[in-house]
């Protein structure tokens, strides 16, 4: 169980397994069995079956081809939104930490009071304005979410600031650019790489709650949370329509967690 | 005291920036009040009518004025009323606030029932199975979004096994089970994860060693020293964790028809009833910031090293 090699076999099952995951949602068109828009009526709700292993929905279209074609909007659009609000928290944060001064005060100020929001609360409000959408689903959790990314780096770069090797950088001529890029963030990533890896697996989920309560992807669009929305008043008499979309999602979250865990394990012996 | 008053001073810019944006957001939202009203009176009136009432209620001003004028107005408790009921939004918004509070207080209660013993448990029995047991649980929990695992309840608890009804009306025990334990399970994976390596970290502490040398029980140990000096941050993590019970209690409780703020809220959502949006947004945020502060001022009673720390200076 222990030592660092079990740790890096671990990392690489993982890490293999995500990529998997990113690899069925870029090639979702190619893998589905199904037209996942295709409708039939004849086979409205069938039961899972050797044709249609997740079985059908309301309009007859298989659950599986609409599945793998979630994937699509699901993963594709949380790795995106992960992204985004990684790189302008860290370099907000790491620009704030280094420079300090109006620039610092006004932006913690203003992530102070993100900070004061209930996340999800405000979220859902910014996406209940900006009108619903996948796009907008993204913006909503961008805006609510970077900030704890640019108190972490923040705090990184005032403390990395002080160590000796960077002020004998600055003495002898480094560009605040140089001492930024050369010296700060190599040694902000690895925090920020993990924080980002863990974040992946809430923001699948508050994505897909935002696509359950109608603020994301709307119908017809396949997308987990929206399906399970729509099948919903169905849990009782055909539940494949709602559980299987929930377990696609538990199943990619749980992926990522793992990666996100074993990923901090790895760079941060002190652990365990 | 003169920390309380500090804090609470602190709270001010906060709250003029919470109710500064709540109010900007519905200026964003394009919602134009007079022409939101006559789409749902279906009146059909001329531009110069529309006009009108848009002078009569302050739109044509400039848009700081517009801010300090509903501000005067909110401190009054008037929030305008409701695009699709037209009742008063700050009236309605209190009316379903306690069930929400409830519900709040039996998941915390359940979460805290849950999470510690087990955290604790896990903790001392690291590496046995036990242990891994709770780890995989938690885990498991830890990648179900709120609205699968009510799902999963639903399913199982209410179809499968039959044990409390699907929906159920009210406020009795049978109605707020699933909520409560749908809510309390999102929490737990978390905070048991927490609340075991909040108690690790002590327990590897030396003193805990020389209790042990000295031959004091374990168990004393543990309830008298380990116990009381994880308090704070366990009370902080849970703290913590509120922010995200407000937000989830809007999915669960929409989806249990519990009729609290959250479902409201998602109703309002759906009908573009901005007022409501925004009366829930501005008030869940001043909740919120409330019971951080409690929580700062709670754990300086709880642990005497703080207070010290900070009139030392």
């Amino acid at each position: 169980m222990t030592g660092r090699k079990s740790k890096k076999i671990r990392l690489c099952i993982y890490g293999a397994l995500a990529v998997l995951l990113i690899l069925i949602a870029v090639f979702s068109d190619r893998l589905c069995p199904y037209n996942p828009y295709e409708q039939n009526l004849a086979i409205a709700y069938n039961p899972p079956s050797l044709e249609h292993i997740m079985g059908t929905d309301a309009y007859g279209r298989d659950m599986f081809s609409r599945i793998i074609s979630g994937a699509r909007v699901s993963i594709i659009s949380t790795l995106v939104l992960v992204v985004i609000i990684s790189v302008v928290g860290t370099l907000a944060g790491t620009i704030c930490g280094y420079f300090g001064g109006l620039f610092d005060t006004v932006v913690m100020r203003i992530s102070d009071v993100f900070l004061a929001f209930p996340g999800l609360v405000f979220a859902l409000a910014i996406a209940a304005i900006l009108g619903g959408g996948v796009s907008n689903a993204v913006i909503a959790l961008a805006f609510v979410s970077w900030p704890k990314y640019s108190r972490l780096a923040r705090g990184r770069a005032l403390a990395v600031k002080e160590m000796t090797y960077v002020k004998a950088a600055k003495l002898s001529g480094d560009t605040p650019l140089q001492v930024i890029v050369r010296h700060i963030l190599p040694n902000t990533i690895g925090t920020m790489l993990v924080t980002a890896m863990l974040d992946i697996g809430t923001m699948m989920m508050e994505l897909a709650g935002l696509s359950f309560l109608g603020l994301g992807a709307k119908p017809p669009i396949a997308e987990w949370g929206s399906m399970m929305s729509s099948g919903r008043s169905m849990l009782q008499t055909y539940p494949w329509v709602v559980l299987s979309p929930g377990l696609a999602i538990f199943i990619s979250v749980a992926v990522f967690n793992l990666l996100g865990d074993t990923l901090r394990d790895y760079l941060d012996p002190k652990q365990n | 005291m003169v920390y309380i008053f500090k804090r609470i001073l602190q709270l001010i810019p906060i709250l003029f920036a919470i109710t500064f944006l709540s109010f900007g957001m519905m200026r964003l939202a394009g919602s134009d009040v007079v022409e939101q009203k006559t789409l749902n009176t279906g009146e059909v009136l001329s531009e110069e009518q529309l006009e009108m009432a848009r002078t009569e209620l302050g739109l044509d001003k400039p848009f700081l004025e517009q801010y300090f004028v509903w501000l005067s107005k909110i401190l009054k408790g008037d929030m305008g009323e409701s695009y699709v009921s037209g009742k008063d939004v700050f009236e309605t918004f209190v009316l379903k606030l306690p069930a929400t509070i409830l519900l709040t207080f039996t998941s915390i209660i359940t979460t805290v029932v849950i999470s510690i013993p087990l955290g604790i448990l896990a903790a001392v029995k690291k590496g046995k199975i036990l242990d891994s047991v709770v780890r995989f649980f938690s885990f498991i929990g830890n990648s179900m979004p709120g609205f699968f695992v009510s799902l999963v309840l639903m399913y199982v608890l209410g179809i499968k096994l039959d044990i409390f009804p699907i929906i159920s009306k009210g406020t009795g025990i049978e109605a707020i089970a699933m909520p409560t334990l749908t809510l309390a399970i999102a929490m737990s994976s978390k905070y048991v994860r927490q609340v075991r390596s909040v108690v690790l970290e002590e327990l590897n502490k030396d003193y805990v060693i020389g209790a042990k040398a000295r031959g004091v029980k374990y168990s004393v140990t543990l309830a008298k020293s380990v116990l009381r000096s994880c308090l704070v941050t366990i009370v902080t993590l849970l703290a913590i964790s509120i922010g995200s019970l407000l937000g989830g209690t809007a999915i669960v409780e929409s989806i249990f028809m519990w009729d609290g703020v959250g479902k409201m809220a998602v109703d309002a959502i759906n009908m573009r009833d901005y007022p409501i949006i925004q009366a829930y947004v501005m008030w869940m945020a001043i909740i919120y910031v409330f019971v951080n502060l409690v929580t700062d001022i709670t754990y300086r009673f709880l642990d005497p090293r703080i207070r010290l720390g900070e009139e030392g200076r």
